[in-house]
């Protein structure tokens, strides 16, 4: 800057102080934070688990992980939105307390695909296995993959009990009972079971 | 929300609101010391500063901004517990089951709120209801032949059962083809209804282990030879001999349960249509190992008087024209 420039000038410390600007940055959009998510930590609305929610099962546990392997979220969301057209179309709408033993939730925002927050009992497991299978077996217009090779996997279960474990520290309630017959609950299971036995759960909570 | 947090958001929010403003008053002022839209006497690269102010159209809208940020604050709910002046919100929250949230509609009905969703859902219901329930005072074979009711059942067919009974009705493999007279719990209408209304769990059981594998094979061949398909005639006799244990489902003719009136869902065995497919491996497959089709319930999703417009279309489809 030049040297005519006054001594009130005191945004010239800001402009050619990069450490200073990128504290201040951090100031600046903290308080988004600080108002926006801070206090959700704390409420009841987003703490407290609806009435009828139950820890997934060892099986569903497994067909979770495998929801988010294979990246179903990128079209899937499983968020119910207040608007009356997804209400009607999908159920009620999404509640926090649904999700609270969900780490992390499927939520997602990029809806290529329908809303999976309440497909649980919406078509039978035939259905899903055929769909999974080949999509345009029963969808003739869906651009889905398809994804054959869940019902060649088999489960080992290995780190079954390990999961559970690690969401008990999360907070989910699982029992000590839950965590030792982990293992034994989904070995020999394919992965095209456990991701049914998922999705025929998700929204069926909130009764 | 609790007073804590509350005063939390409240404090926070017009801190930033304040700060912003006053940064914005700050930037105003000329504190380079030299005059407006004169050289600020450096230059990089051929490209010279000039102290020129903040535009003006930009100033003003900023200005604009936190009139705004007022009428928002005070009429929706933004500062913590403050409910807002428009009594507004999106849907209500915090429900922690079906009947919390009706009841939470119904206080916000009564009390004045505006309950954005809640709203949708009533004016749709006052435009769509009526004529809804118009149809629904029809018995189902009368709506069957009503062109305006079959569009709507039409529709709801393509939105909600198309995916496993097809855009055209006519099923596919483990799904039931709608169009036929051959039905698996009843073709009536009020059959019909009732399978919409509850849905229907099927459970043929596997018996590879009662059957083993070559009895298996030979009650496939007794099963297919019921069609007057052309079969190995020592294993059918075999097969035959065992057919009592299907017939508490299928019946002792194997004409299923529809024929004998059981509520099994147990398919007609002597006709040629095959739900799971009626070649000799899908039989076995389905002695081997069992059954288990599901049709959903859709009482609750639908609502009965869709249930009835959907049912008089799934009527009509197998109805001659």
């Amino acid at each position: 800057m030049s040297n005519n420039n006054s001594a009130n000038n005191k945004h010239e410390i800001v402009e050619k102080n990069v450490g200073l600007m990128a504290i201040l940055t951090v100031f600046a959009i903290s308080f988004g934070a600080l108002v926006e998510i801070t206090p959700l930590m704390f409420q009841k609305d987003t703490t407290v688990p609806v009435d009828g929610l139950r820890p997934l099962t060892a099986l569903e546990m497994e067909g979770r992980d495998i929801f988010v392997r294979e990246g179903c979220y990128n079209c899937h969301s499983q968020m119910i939105r207040p608007f009356r057209d997804e209400v009607e179309r999908y159920g009620h709408y999404s509640v926090a307390g649904e999700s609270v033993w969900d780490h992390p939730f499927q939520w997602g925002s990029k809806r290529t695909g329908p809303d999976l927050a309440r497909v649980g009992q919406r078509y039978s497991d035939d259905w899903h296995y055929a769909h999974l299978m080949d999509p345009r077996s029963v969808v003739p217009e869906s651009n889905m993959p398809a994804y054959p090779w869940l019902d060649e996997n088999v489960l080992d279960g290995k780190l079954t009990a390990k999961k559970l474990e690690v969401f008990k520290g999360f907070g989910v309630p699982y029992t000590e009972q839950d965590i030792q017959g982990a293992e034994a609950a989904v070995k020999g299971k394919t992965e095209m079971q456990a991701l049914i036995a998922y999705l025929q759960q998700l929204g069926t909570h909130l009764k | 929300m609790t007073s804590f947090w509350s005063i939390w958001v409240i404090v926070l929010t017009l801190a930033c609101l304040a700060l912003i403003f006053g940064l914005l008053l700050w930037n105003l002022k000329n504190y380079v010391g030299v005059k407006e839209g004169e050289s600020c006497g450096h230059e990089f690269d051929g490209i010279e500063e000039i102290n020129n102010p903040l535009p003006k159209w930009w100033t003003y809208m900023f200005f604009a901004t936190f009139v705004w940020a007022v009428y928002y604050l005070a009429a929706y709910p933004g500062l913590g517990n403050w409910q807002g002046l428009a009594k507004w919100t999106s849907s209500n929250q915090g429900v922690t089951s079906l009947a919390e949230s009706k009841k939470a509609t119904e206080e916000a009905l009564a009390a004045g709120e505006k309950v954005q969703l809640d709203q949708e859902i009533i004016a749709a219901e006052e435009r769509f209801g009526p004529i809804f329930e118009a149809f629904a005072k029809q018995d189902i074979e009368t709506l069957a032949k009503d062109e305006k009711a079959l569009e709507i059942g039409q529709r709801l067919f393509s939105q909600n059962c198309a995916q496993c009974h097809g855009s055209d009705a006519r099923g596919g493999t483990g799904f039931p083809n709608l169009t036929d007279k051959d039905w698996l719990y009843g073709g009536t209408p009020d059959k019909i209804k009732e399978t919409l209304l509850h849905g229907r769990i099927a459970a043929m059981p596997p018996w590879k282990a009662a059957l083993g594998e070559q009895g298996v094979k030979e009650m496939t061949a007794f099963v297919l030879s019921l069609s007057g398909r052309k079969v190995n005639q020592k294993d059918a006799d075999a097969g035959k001999a065992k057919f009592a244990m299907c017939a508490a489902c299928h019946g002792m003719d194997g004409k299923g349960s529809v024929a004998h009136n059981l509520p099994f869902g147990a398919p007609n065995l002597t006709d040629n249509i095959w739900l799971y497919g009626g070649s000799q491996r899908a039989v076995e497959e389905t002695l081997n190992n069992g059954r288990a089709g599901v049709m959903p319930a859709w009482k609750d999703i639908l609502g009965e008087d869709k249930v009835h417009l959907l049912t008089a279309y799934v009527y009509s489809l197998s109805q001659d024209k």
